[in-house]
């Protein structure tokens, strides 16, 4: 027989467990790994570089582009990093609402997650029933900025506008009617809180049915259990940052720890790991879906009993309203400067970090007087692990790699911005 | 949480003492300017000093400082013609690769690390100015966190910073076969070349750029009457 010597094989970008354009150059011996060479930078935009010739709030819009399961987590970052800069405090309705809506997208993009993790591993039903739930949250997406997706819903100073009063219904089509249209209607005959309170209700019994799908099923834990371990000195080291880190046992979550928005007037757990394996990562994050849904429910709470402003009142930040800009000469001024060259931020630098779902998202910012950002950086959580990628999968099989790809839960959108 | 970064800074002023470091100290968080003989040795003792224990290097980034400050448009006076109109300046973005300026400027690339501490809960910001004698060069911070690996591959990638002792120092972000670094500030942001199918040639080639460089707003300067009361603190001070 023909003596077998180590080959090279290219893994991806089309590949669809590589999620998106990964391409990995995988040295192996037989079926085991030798060396994986992840090559990134397939979907590199520059988003840095055009956020440095645009004013500050047109490049709201590219943040949601970033990471593009976890929209509204990306703006966060960055509004907080420009309103530290310009020192000016949100008040506490937008800040309840940012909590509200870091959460459902902490539930989205978890979902998210555990729909494409579980179909690379081969539990193919679960794909649709997180789908169907994630349906949901686009909706509470739309019916609160209009998009489904991109939102642009967080601005410098607060949110873009209120909660809706009403949450838009399904006309009868030739789709949908009859039971059909009973039954996609059902949670909609109040405000966006009503509706999503609903979800809220339903959503705890749906974490259990994915639950029963997974959590005790052979397959399952043949796949992940003992697959890429990550002790915590090595999860420090490499920088690892979110579930990553807490499925490794370290307790840390800047949502606990370095606290904002209204984090520290919500009651919620972090779930922190032990063996940090790909197991426990599916462990922590299914728990922290149960932490968000506890989160969104206080938030609901809240947000029905406390009307309020959600916008700073600092027109040089915060556009007046059309009412206003009818009749008032200074506030048309404000407005026109507003869009036109928007507005310029003190000069300094600043660091703003948020817990993302996939971990830690920064945006390191240099501004110089003017109104746009001299330098802006931004610290995707997905770029530090997927560099520990090689360190992981040595060792392990080929079809691993595919389940430590779905737990490091990584988009190329942030890694290669 | 509150007091942490009077209480670094004043640590770090302690223990750094030898190593001529500047601490700036602000709302957001400390910065810590690091001369670049000694960058590896103080991220040595922020990671292993009991008081700072920096075990995460959350972040490196390369910085250019070229043009920093400069306006496109005069807004603090007006001349007899009135303002300018702000459209002819070649400002970021608005230049093409041929109409790039080629100034040599010191201290204009500096790398920017964050770091983290869990155990203690505090952030830090270190900076250090790359040399420039024909090359930029930094010493690599491997050594002491591993996982600036990637973080300084795309340092090197984006603004040509020579990252010494890097084990892989290849590009990252940018196309295989890539020339230039594309985020430094004399790079047009239409970029250098663009990539087409060439129907003869019956495969994909790179021509020069075709597109106008097109930035609409330009940058302005305001130092705004809010800060106005601050700003005349800073310069009596």
């Amino acid at each position: 027989m023909a003596e077998i010597k180590n080959y090279t094989m290219n893994f991806g970008p089309q590949h669809p467990a590589a999620h998106g354009v990964l391409r990995l150059i995988l040295e192996l011996d037989g079926e085991v790994v030798e060396h994986a060479d992840p090559h990134v930078g397939l979907l590199h935009r520059g988003t840095e570089k055009l956020a440095e010739t645009k004013p500050y709030n047109q490049s709201i819009g590219y943040m949601d582009r970033l990471d593009y399961v976890s929209m509204m987590c990306n703006e966060h970052a960055y509004v907080r990093a420009i309103e530290q800069l310009l020192g000016i405090e949100v008040p506490i309705r937008a800040q309840y609402i940012r909590t509200l809506f870091d959460e459902i997208t902490r539930v989205r993009n978890h979902l998210m997650w555990i729909g494409t993790h579980g179909l690379d591993l081969g539990a193919m039903a679960l794909f649709l029933y997180a789908f169907r739930e994630r349906e949901h949250c686009m909706d509470m997406y739309e019916a609160v900025s209009g998009a489904r997706m991109h939102a642009t819903y967080y601005r410098p100073g607060g949110v873009y506008r209120d909660l809706p009063d009403h949450m838009p219904q399904y006309a009868e089509s030739k789709w949908t009617k009859g039971k059909n249209l009973a039954s996609a209607n059902e949670w909609r005959d109040g405000s966006l809180l009503d509706f999503i309170d609903a979800f809220s209700d339903d959503f705890t019994h749906k974490i259990n049915e994915y639950r029963t799908l997974l959590q005790d099923n052979r397959i399952w834990k043949q796949r992940t259990v003992g697959i890429g371990v990550v002790s915590p000195e090595q999860a420090k080291a490499w920088g690892f940052t979110g579930p990553m880190l807490r499925g490794s046992g370290v307790a840390w979550d800047l949502r606990k720890k370095q606290t904002y928005a209204a984090y520290d007037k919500v009651d919620f757990d972090i779930p922190v790991g032990v063996n940090g394996d790909c197991y426990d990562r599916y462990l922590v994050r299914m728990e922290e879906m149960t932490q968000s849904n506890r989160i969104i429910k206080q938030c609901v709470q809240w947000l029905k009993a406390n009307p309020g402003p959600v916008m700073v009142d600092e027109y040089k930040v915060a556009p007046p309203d059309r009412e206003m800009m009818k009749e008032d000469m200074e506030s048309m001024i404000h407005h026109f400067k507003l869009f036109t060259e928007g507005y310029t931020v003190p000069a300094g630098e600043v660091y703003a970090a948020v817990e993302a779902p996939k971990g830690e998202f920064g945006v390191y910012m240099i501004s110089d007087d003017s109104n746009k950002p001299f330098r802006l950086k931004l610290r995707a959580p997905g770029f530090a692990h997927l560099s520990a990628m090689n360190d992981m999968v040595k060792g392990h099989m080929l079809a691993d790699v595919v389940a430590v790809i779905g737990t490091m839960d990584i988009v190329f959108g942030e890694i290669d911005r | 949480m509150s007091n942490y970064k009077f209480d670094l800074s004043k640590k770090l002023a302690d223990a750094l003492l030898d190593k001529d470091i500047k601490l700036e100290e602000s709302d957001h968080g400390v910065t810590c300017t690091v001369p670049l003989d000694s960058w590896i040795e103080v991220a040595k003792k922020l990671r292993d000093h009991k008081d700072f224990q920096f075990e995460q290097c959350i972040d490196v980034c390369g910085v250019d400082y070229f043009t920093y400050g400069e306006a496109e448009w005069q807004t603090d006076g007006v001349s007899s013609t009135g303002f300018s109109r702000g459209i002819n300046a070649k400002g970021p973005g608005r230049f093409s690769w041929s109409e790039r300026r080629q100034e040599s400027m010191p201290n204009r690339f500096a790398v920017v690390a964050q770091l983290l501490s869990i155990k203690h809960n505090h952030r830090l910001t270190i900076k250090c100015f790359a040399a420039d004698e024909g090359m930029l060069m930094v010493p690599s911070l491997i050594e002491v966190w591993p996982g600036v690996n990637w973080f300084e591959r795309e340092a090197f990638d984006l603004f040509g910073i020579i990252f010494k002792g890097h084990p892989d120092l290849r590009r990252i972000l940018t196309d295989y076969g890539f020339i230039g670094h594309p985020f430094r500030k004399d790079f047009p942001l239409t970029g250098n070349v663009e990539v087409i199918y060439d129907e003869e040639k019956g495969r994909v080639v790179y021509q020069p750029v075709s597109i106008e460089p097109r930035v609409l707003v330009p940058k302005t300067i305001r130092r705004d009457s809010r800060y106005v009361e601050n700003m005349n603190d800073q310069e009596a001070s």
